[in-house]
C-alpha cells in the first residue's frame, strides 16, 4: 500500500504532465522510495489503478527501467560501484573484488544483517575522479582500498 | 559588460564546489541575456544562435539555431510546444553535464527560458538522470528561486510570455538519452527510439512540436544573446562557435574538466591541462569524446578538438571528454568493457543490435580469456559492418562499433597475440 505521504507526492507529480500515464515513472520512484528501496506487486497494482493503466503496462515499465528493484529488497546501504571504462582503467575491478571479500558477499548480494547490498552500475558521470561508487545518494570518488575500508567502518 | 568572460560556462563558479545562487548569478550579469532576449523577436534570437554556430554538445554537433528554426511558429502552430534539456548523461567517460547541473543551475535555466521563448514553448522539462540526486536538489532550488524572481511562470517580467519549468527524473538506461527514446520515456512509455520523420521539432512530446537540447548546449545560449554571435564565434579557435567543456580521464597526472576554446588541440588538453601521463605510465591512444568514438593515437594528437576537425581525422568530437589508454592497459579488455556496456544497454527494439552487440561482447570476452579463435577477428569486423550507420534503428549500435572498428585496426597485433598465445600477453608478462 502506498503511504499517505507517497500519495500526496504522486498527486503533485500528476500536475506536471498532460495525462496520467506520463506520471508512471514518478509514481514508481515515489513508491520505491517509500518502501525502503524496492517495489512490491501491490504498489504496482495500486499505481495502475490510480493512473488508469493496465497492470501489465506498469509492470513492463518497472521491468524495463533499470533503477526499479522489483520484489528485491536492498540493504540499508546500497553500494553501487561504477565498472565502466574510466573507473576500470583505474582499478575498479580490484575494488569490487576487495569489497566482495570484505563484506563476504558477491556482487548483487546483500549481507545477512541487511546492512549492505553490493552492485555494479554504469558510468555515474564522475570519470575524472575515478574510481568511484555511490552509496545510497552520495558519491565517493578517488577510491582506494584503504579509503573503502575506513568508509565501511563508519556505516553502521 | 559585467558577465562576459572568456569562459562563459565556468567563469564565475564558486571554488568551494557549491552552486551559484540566484543573487550571485545575477551579480555576474545573470538573466541579462533573458531580459535582452525578451526584447528581441523569436526569429532574431534563432538567427543570432544560428550565426553563433553553436553546435549541439550532446554529441551530434547539429547547429542549434537551425534546429530551432524547424519548429512551426505563429498563431497556426500546434500548441502547446515543449523544450527539453537532456540531462541524462550516461555515455561512459562523460562527466560534463553533471558538473554544470551541480555548479551553475541558473545558467541552464536561463538558457532553457531563452530557448523556450525562441520557439514559443510554454512548458520545459529537465530530463534528469535518476542517480544525479545532488543535481536534482540544486536544480529544484534554483527553479524555485527563478519563479520567485519572476523569471518563470505567467507573464514573465511583464513580457506576456508564460513558461513552466519542471524536473522529470528518469529511471536508468542509456537509450533514454537518445532524443526520441527520451520523448517516449517522458511520456511514461518504454524508451525505444521513434522513427524520423516526423522530427521532434514538428511532432515530439505528446505529438506536439518539441526541441531537445543538451544541457551544455543550452548553457551557451545566454552568453550568445548578451555578447552577440560575433563575440561568441571569436571565443573559438576554429569554425565552431564558443568554448567547450573538455575532459580527460585515465592515467594522466591531473584528470579533470576544463572550459577551453573550441578547436584546442587534443595534445594541448592532454599535455598542458591534464599534465601529461602519470609517472610510470606512457601514452598508448585515446578515445576523444566518450565511449562511442574512434581511437586516436600519437600521430593524431595535433587534431583540433571541434566537430569538423575530429571528423576529418577519422573520429568524432562526441561529448569532448577523452579517455586515455596507457601502456599497461590490455586493449582487448578495454574494448570488452566498452562493448559489454553497449550490449547491456541495447534497448532491444531492432534485431541487428539486440543480437549483434551481445555476440560482439561475448567474443571479445572469449579472446580476452584466451579462448579466441583465428576467425574471430573477421567475425568482429563483419559486425562493425552489419551494425554500421543505416543498418540499425538508432545511433546506439553504430556508436558502439566506432571504438571496435578502429580498435581492430590499431590493436591488430594484440588481437592476434591473444588468440595465438591463448591469453593476455601483458597479463602474463606482469605475472
Ligand atoms: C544512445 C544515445 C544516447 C544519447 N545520450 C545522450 C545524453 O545522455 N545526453 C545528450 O544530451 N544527448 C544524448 N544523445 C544525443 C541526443 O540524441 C540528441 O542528439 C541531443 O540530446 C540533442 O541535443 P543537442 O543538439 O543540444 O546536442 C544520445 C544519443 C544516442 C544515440
Ligand atoms: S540500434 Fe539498438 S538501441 Fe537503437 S533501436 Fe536498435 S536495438 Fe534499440
Ligand atoms: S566511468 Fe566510472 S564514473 Fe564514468
Amino acid at each position: 500500500m502506498l503511504s499517505e505521504e507517497s500519495k500526496k507526492e504522486l498527486e503533485a507529480a500528476l500536475g506536471k504532465y498532460p495525462n496520467k500515464r506520463s506520471a508512471v515513472m514518478d509514481a514508481l520512484r515515489i513508491a520505491q522510495k517509500g518502501n525502503g528501496g524496492h517495489l512490491t506487486k501491490e504498489d504496482m497494482d495500486e499505481i495502475a489503478s490510480m493512473l488508469e493503466m493496465r497492470q501489465v503496462e506498469v509492470n513492463a515499465a518497472a521491468a524495463f527501467y533499470t533503477m526499479y528493484n522489483i520484489e528485491k529488497p536492498v540493504g540499508k546501504y546500497h553500494i553501487q560501484v561504477c565498472r565502466n571504462i574510466s573507473c576500470s582503467l583505474l582499478g575498479a575491478e580490484h575494488l569490487i573484488k576487495h569489497m566482495e571479500r570484505t563484506l563476504g558477499i558477491s556482487t548483487g548480494g546483500t549481507t545477512p544483517d541487511k546492512r549492505f547490498t553490493l552492485s555494479t552500475v554504469e558510468c555515474l558521470g564522475s570519470c575524472g575522479t575515478a574510481p568511484m561508487m555511490q552509496i545510497n545518494d552520495d558519491y565517493y570518488e578517488n577510491l582506494t582500498e584503504t579509503r573503502i575500508d575506513e568508509l565501511l567502518k563508519t556505516l553502521k | 559588460m559585467e558577465g562576459l568572460t572568456e569562459k562563459p560556462l565556468t567563469g564565475h563558479l564558486k571554488p568551494d564546489g557549491e552552486a551559484l545562487d540566484i543573487s550571485e548569478y545575477e551579480g555576474y550579469g545573470g538573466y541579462e541575456g533573458l531580459r535582452k532576449a525578451l526584447r528581441m523577436g523569436h526569429s532574431e534570437i534563432q538567427k543570432e544562435v544560428k550565426e553563433a554556430n553553436l553546435r549541439g554538445r550532446g554529441g551530434a554537433g547539429f547547429n542549434t539555431g537551425l534546429k530551432w528554426s524547424f519548429v512551426p511558429m505563429g498563431k497556426d502552430a500546434p500548441r502547446p510546444k515543449y523544450l527539453v534539456a537532456n540531462a541524462d548523461e550516461m555515455e561512459p567517460g562523460t562527466f560534463k553535464d553533471r558538473f554544470l547541473l551541480e555548479r551553475n543551475p541558473h545558467l541552464i535555466i536561463e538558457g532553457m527560458i531563452i530557448a523556450s521563448f525562441a520557439i514559443e514553448a510554454e512548458t520545459a522539462f529537465v530530463f534528469l538522470r535518476w542517480e544525479y540526486t545532488l543535481a536534482a536538489k540544486r536544480m529544484r532550488r534554483a527553479i524555485a528561486e527563478a519563479y520567485e524572481r519572476g523569471y518563470l511562470g505567467r507573464n514573465m517580467l511583464g513580457s506576456g510570455f508564460n513558461l513552466d519549468l519542471r524536473v522529470h527524473v528518469s529511471a536508468g538506461r542509456y537509450i533514454c538519452g537518445e532524443e526520441t527514446a527520451l520523448l517516449n520515456a517522458l511520456e511514461g512509455r518504454r524508451a525505444v527510439p521513434r522513427s524520423k520523420p516526423p522530427f521532434p521539432q514538428t511532432s515530439g512530446l505528446w505529438g506536439r512540436p518539441t526541441v531537445v537540447n543538451n544541457v551544455e548546449t543550452l548553457s551557451n545560449v545566454p552568453h550568445i544573446i548578451t555578447g552577440g554571435a560575433e563575440w561568441y564565434r571569436k571565443l573559438s579557435r576554429s569554425g565552431d562557435g564558443g568554448t567547450k567543456l573538455f575532459g580527460v580521464s585515465g592515467r594522466v597526472k591531473r584528470p579533470g574538466l576544463w572550459e577551453l576554446p573550441m578547436g584546442t588541440t587534443a595534445r594541448e588538453i592532454l599535455e598542458e591541462h591534464a599534465g601529461g601521463m602519470a609517472d610510470g605510465f606512457s601514452f598508448r591512444c585515446l578515445i576523444p569524446g566518450g565511449a562511442s568514438t574512434e581511437f586516436i593515437c600519437e600521430e593524431g594528437l595535433d587534431v583540433k578538438m571541434d566537430f569538423d576537425s575530429v571528423q576529418k581525422a577519422g573520429s568524432r568530437l562526441g561529448t569532448g571528454t577523452m579517455i586515455v589508454l596507457d601502456h599497461t592497459v590490455c586493449p582487448i579488455a578495454a574494448l570488452h568493457n566498452l562493448e559489454r556496456f553497449f550490449a547491456e544497454e541495447s534497448c532491444g527494439w531492432c534485431t541487428p543490435c539486440r543480437e549483434g552487440l551481445p555476440w560482439v561482447a561475448r567474443l571479445l570476452g572469449a579472446i580476452e580469456d584466451g579462448e579466441g579463435e583465428p576467425g574471430d577477428i573477421e567475425t568482429l569486423r563483419e559486425h562493425t559492418r552489419s551494425l554500421w550507420v543505416g543498418k540499425t534503428y538508432c545511433a546506439l549500435a553504430p556508436g558502439a562499433m566506432e571504438p571496435l572498428k578502429s580498435g581492430l585496426a590499431i590493436f591488430r597485433e594484440d588481437f592476434e597475440r591473444h588468440i595465438r598465445e591463448k591469453g593476455c600477453p601483458s597479463k602474463r608478462e606482469r605475472g
